[in-house]
């Protein structure tokens, strides 16, 4: 294979995002500086007797606001509806034409590519739970597959089981915007989206596309994945109090909170940005990504991978770990996470360590699961944009043993022109990308 | 121009043909079809009641003895992947960790792992007692399930169905410390992840990569969903090999199963200093989306099929009449082969009607995330061989499907071969692999 080795420098020239915190990037950002909390009891279902009642969700949103058809995408699972407004607002930041057979941007739609790390819609769960108990051969403590297939194929919906393949949000933004170039969808847990960003940088710089929209979508709120988490003893269970709930590198955390939403990024070529004379809100300019090979349960103890992803996106950069001026952390308020994440910073940053700000979103959004990365990219480029770092709130009992400066509870005002992004999944996949101002 | 040449130097395939490449050659070649009536589970009362199931296997047997605790933790798909893994690996004459740990001869951050799965469906056996405990008034009872129920689930649960698991537990066994990803795009995911891992390598951020697809589709929640979307056929359930019938007049729909293909890839420059045998080359990698309201079928004219193959040809430096065989997706769907075989006309012309196509699902089944990797070592093995197998129950081709599809086995040579896939849900992929050639050092 030919590598092309074009060179091309990568530029973010759109962002979209539906969150907990808010249905667009201003209101995220305003958010942010007040240091809210997007916990709340669970809604989305009857969740009053799990261990963990609350999360934090997407509220007031109706993906219907921004298509003309919205009966192309109704059976869309949660992720799906939610990528569907995040890639409006993005494509519209962007100047990408959406919903027309004539776009009129200039872009070539075979050069227009989607990758992102997105996950499964939800069972349909009446039916399923349905099917299940009455497939359930009481006297034989075994399913009947006859009973099962009689209630799933009576009542099962053929397009709400199909729309749980997590390629789905990928085809509902190809529907909207005509897309047509190479379309991914990766699944590597938490580290997800941050991974698609990361390896649809690599594919603009190579000359496989113009343009990627890029980002996660994903939403973990339903009862098989609540109990999935709650069974992993992963979530916080501080249910009288959802709101300070989640506290990284607080000495008190007890597990993170589960959130949803979805995060897009317009990642663009230097000359096709430039070509269609469109605003550049940062440039991409490291990733890198590694794996800990060590336990499906466990984060290697030194945070070998972390540290050897963080080094590598500083080499693709081309800079020193001194020229990063902000850290926007995994940070999900598990013990381990944070203790581990806090080491490799150490062993990463040296001198510098105690002295670059870093910080986790997921205080105040919660973990967005496999949209999380890109929704918190997109708050290192608002950090960028206003020279405010956010804050890590909820940080009012410092453990001893983590002593970085993770800007407790309130926003910092100081230049931020360079910010580095983490992200780690379950399993040991990491990655970091790095972006600077333009 | 700096160019890194991707070659294949290990091959490792579980299919419903065996746990060998061998295996799956074999009966490849002797026409031996892979489907048969379902033992996963009883499929009473389902309208499909055919898959490819893999002959049995003890996981315990294929991972390090200090691994085998890890093995309550894999789902099926899991322990199909390694199995396929450690085959590739062997193959390569790289030595692991999970191979020989005295006798290593890899450095683990230089190696990448990248892998197509599927949306691994939870085990209902596993999780109907919880439920079944969970019941007030003859319903389902949530606030009992989360109360009781929950308590009865295994605590490690979600850590079964994580579709980056296959990956992981790999990564883990064998110490690969490099890049990790996990593609989830149903039916082209070993294809769009060949295709990642030959531009991680030639990026030079590894000299080597561990990538292919694996997928257990024979399984009662997976096979209801393609039953419900009917892309399964509900014909023939009492004539198993005649049942998946891709390009054929009388096709019906698609017979599904399970199987991992693994393939070694490394920069050319790595393989050769090792002294590794060269099995194959990857020249070309296209990648688009097929755009359809109807999003479980291929749009009809192929278009999104049609780019790929396209990008991936203009990649590979080569003309329609340099490719000696294609293989396409050809699942047994009539909409979607009809659409894939006019996407392979228009991007390829008038010289698509000669190039040999063999379809492969009629004897292998569609194994999802597995598909594409699987054809693509059976194309390697038809290049080593200079053999194509005749295709199955192709009697007589649908109404325009104008291919040449391979009735009668061929000993022939073949340096280039196509392999095509899509998803239902729309992206698709095409990849070009050509023989290895000493000579030159670019194609063409």
């Amino acid at each position: 294979m030919t590598k092309v080795n074009t060179k091309e420098r990568v530029v973010i020239t759109g962002m979209g995002i539906v969150c907990p915190l808010g249905n667009d990037v201003e209101m995220l950002w305003q958010a942010i500086l007040a240091g809210k909390s997007g916990a709340a009891k669970t809604t989305i279902f009857d969740a009053s007797t799990f261990p963990t009642t609350f999360s934090s969700e997407v509220k007031e949103y109706d993906f219907k606001k921004y298509t003309k058809h919205p009966d192309l995408h109704k059976y869309g699972n949660r992720g799906s509806k939610f990528a569907i407004g995040a890639t409006v607002q993005a494509c519209n930041q962007a100047h990408i034409d959406f919903e027309t057979d004539e776009p009129t941007d200039g872009i070539d739609r075979s050069r227009l590519g989607i990758y992102l790390g997105a996950g499964e819609g939800s069972v349909d769960n009446d039916m399923f739970f349905a099917a299940i108990v009455e497939g359930w051969d009481k006297d034989k403590n075994e399913m009947d597959w006859g009973r099962w297939a009689q209630v799933a194929f009576s009542r099962m919906n053929a397009m709400h089981e199909f729309e749980q393949e997590p390629t789905m949000p990928a085809a509902h933004i190809a529907m909207l915007t005509g897309a047509r170039g190479p379309a991914k969808c990766c699944l590597t847990a938490c580290a997800a989206s941050t991974q698609a960003v990361g390896e649809a940088t690599m594919m603009v710089r190579n000359g496989d596309a113009d343009i990627i929209i890029s980002g996660g979508a994903h939403s973990m709120i339903h009862p098989l994945g609540l109990m999935g988490f709650n069974r992993l003893t992963a979530l916080s269970t501080r249910n009288d109090s959802p709101q300070t709930a989640s506290r990284p590198f607080s000495a008190d955390r007890d597990g993170f909170v589960l959130g949803e939403g979805s995060a897009i990024l317009i990642l663009e070529s230097l000359s096709s940005a430039r070509k269609r004379n469109v605003q550049i809100l940062a440039e991409v300019i490291g990733y890198g990504t590694t794996s800990d090979a060590f336990r499906v349960t466990d984060m290697h103890e030194e945070g070998r991978g972390p540290i050897a992803a963080m080094n590598a996106a500083l080499a693709d950069a081309g800079i020193s770990y001194k020229d990063i001026d902000y850290i926007n952390t995994h940070g999900t308020g598990t013990m381990e996470n944070d203790s581990i994440e806090t080491k490799a910073i150490k062993a990463v940053f040296k001198e510098k360590a105690k002295n670059t700000p870093a910080s986790s979103i997921k205080s105040m959004f919660g973990h967005l699961i496999g949209a999380t990365g890109a929704a918190e990219l997109i708050t290192c480029v608002l950090a960028i944009r206003n020279n405010i770092i956010p804050p890590t709130t909820n940080l009012n009992t410092p453990d001893p043993e983590l002593d970085l400066d993770y800007v407790p509870n309130t926003p910092r005002k100081c230049r931020v022109d360079i910010a580095m992004n983490e992200s780690f999944g379950f399993g040991g996949q990491n990655n970091v990308v790095i972006v600077k101002r333009y | 121009m700096n160019s890194t040449r991707v070659v294949i130097t290990g091959l490792g395939a579980v299919s419903p043909l065996g746990l060998t490449v061998s295996d799956m050659w074999a009966g490849l070649c002797a026409g031996r079809c892979g489907i048969d009536k379902i033992t996963a589970f009883d499929p009473v009362g389902f309208s499909c009641q055919l898959a490819g199931q893999v002959p049995d296997f003890k996981i315990q047997k294929h991972v390090p003895k200090t691994y085998r605790k890890a093995t309550k933790l894999f789902s099926r798909d899991v322990g199909l992947a390694v199995i396929a893994a450690n085959e590739a690996l062997a193959n390569s004459g790289l030595i692991t960790k999970g191979i020989d740990p005295e006798r290593t001869n890899i450095n683990p951050e230089r190696v990448a792992i990248n892998l197509g799965a599927g949306l691994i469906s939870c085990d209902l056996v596993e999780l109907a007692p919880s439920v079944a405990a969970s019941v007030t008034d003859g319903k389902f009872d949530i606030n009992k399930w989360g109360r009781e129920g929950l308590e009865l689930i295994t605590p490690l649960w979600l850590l079964k169905y994580l579709p980056n698991m296959l990956a992981c537990h790999i990564g883990i066994i064998h110490d690969i410390q490099g890049p990790s990803n996990s593609i989830i795009c149903a039916e082209a995911s070993a294809h769009l992840a060949i295709g990642e891992a030959a531009r991680i390598i030639a990026r030079g951020d590894s000299d080597i990569a561990l990538t292919g697809g694996a997928e257990a589709k024979v399984n009662p929640l997976i096979m209801t969903r393609q039953c419900l979307l009917k892309r399964t056929t509900s014909e023939k359930n009492d004539e198993p090999a005649c049942a998946c019938r891709p390009f054929d007049a009388n096709a019906k729909g698609s017979v599904f199963g399970e199987a991992a293909g693994m393939l070694i890839l490394e920069n050319l420059e790595n393989a050769r200093k090792r002294g590794a045998k060269i099995h194959a080359e990857v020249v070309g990698i296209g990648q688009s989306n097929s755009i359809n309201p109807a999003y479980e079928r291929l749009e009809p004219d192929g278009r999104g099929l049609q780019i790929a193959i396209e990008k991936a040809m203009t990649e590979a430096q080569i003309r329609p009449q340099d490719l000696d065989l294609i293989i396409p997706h050809g699942t047994g769907i009539p909409a979607d082969d009809l659409a894939e075989a006019r996407a392979i006309q228009a991007a390829l012309g008038d010289t698509a009607k000669k190039i040999p196509v063999w379809p492969t699902k009629s004897m292998l089944s569609n194994t999802g995330a597995a598909s594409g990797a699987i054809d693509a070592i059976a194309a390697i093995c038809a290049m080593t061989d200079g053999k194509i197998p005749a295709a199955k129950n192709c009697d007589k081709e649908a109404d325009g499907c104008n291919l040449n599809i391979v009735k009668q086995p061929q000993q022939t040579n073949i340096r280039c071969v196509l392999c095509c896939s899509y998803t239902y849900g729309g992206q698709t992929a095409a990849v070009v692999l050509k023989s290895y050639d000493t000579e030159t050092t670019t194609t063409n």
